[in-house]
């Protein structure tokens, strides 16, 4: 921890770094941008893909063959 | 362990935000759906190393997370994203003020250093801890929160630089009048 200087050298309103109003506004836009494609759910194509690979799984484990990796 | 259908509900449910996270990083609508196509790909090839009951969402985002990492480093970002191809992904297109708004935030966004970023959006958005951001970035939980803390000063004063007294649409819009240079 520094000591060197003292807190009260900030002057009061406007200090350099972190405002909370401002903070709070970042934290709302980052959110809303992220939720915003949340919101979008699960697009067909990965449900599609994820069913695929589980009948390739089963198919290859009736089969007997070991899963392979990094297969496309 | 195996693939069992409640795992791969589980990775199913986890897809939104998964995409949320690669459109944050990458900037590139396009270019997120195939980092997750490629996390949930490698993901199911190497299922077996996930550990019951540990955290996929976590897991996960870590694969994606180094998936983007490796794909950076290749290819440095030649395609940005300048025509806007994340808001077309939007299904209803904002208000104009505060789409301009929402632009310019995504602008500041891209503007941080990778690492600063992404710690950001998995604390400030995803919702992970400290010390899950930490063990999805492989670094010291102090390091997480160093970054979480710089990319929010940075962009506090990359949106906001004139200060706290009267930021709003008005001041946001003098900013991306003023200075759109890029």
């Amino acid at each position: 921890m520094k000591d060197s200087k003292p807190p009260s050298q900030k002057p009061p309103g406007k200090q350099g770094g972190l405002n909370t109003e401002i903070q709070s506004r970042i934290g709302h836009q980052l959110r809303a941008m992220y939720d915003d494609v949340v919101r979008q759910g699960v697009p067909d194509r990965f449900a599609d893909l994820i069913r695929q690979l589980d009948s390739q799984e089963a198919a290859t484990q009736i089969a007997g063959d070991p899963p392979k990796d990094g297969r496309d | 362990m195996p693939l069992t259908d409640s795992l791969r509900d589980d990775i199913l449910a986890t897809v939104p935000s998964l995409r949320a996270f690669a459109i944050s990083l990458s900037g590139n609508a396009d270019r997120a759906d195939d980092l997750v196509q490629e996390t949930l790909l490698r993901a199911l090839a190497h299922i077996d190393s996930f550990q019951p009951g540990s955290n996929l969402p976590a897991w996960l985002f870590t694969i994606l997370r180094n998936l983007f990492r490796s794909d950076y480093r290749k290819r440095r970002r030649e395609v940005e994203d300048a025509d806007g191809s994340y808001a077309k992904t939007l299904k209803s297109q904002p208000a104009q003020s505060a789409h301009l708004e929402f632009e310019e935030f995504r602008g500041a966004l891209e503007k941080l250093p990778q690492d600063q970023r992404e710690a950001l959006i998995l604390v400030g958005a995803s919702g992970f801890s400290y010390e899950d951001a930490a063990a999805i970035c492989g670094c010291a939980v102090g390091t997480i929160k160093s970054r979480v803390n710089r990319a929010r000063s940075k962009l506090s004063a990359l949106l906001y630089v004139d200060g706290a007294e009267d930021f709003g649409p008005d001041n946001t819009i003098r900013a991306v009048i003023g200075g759109g240079g890029g």
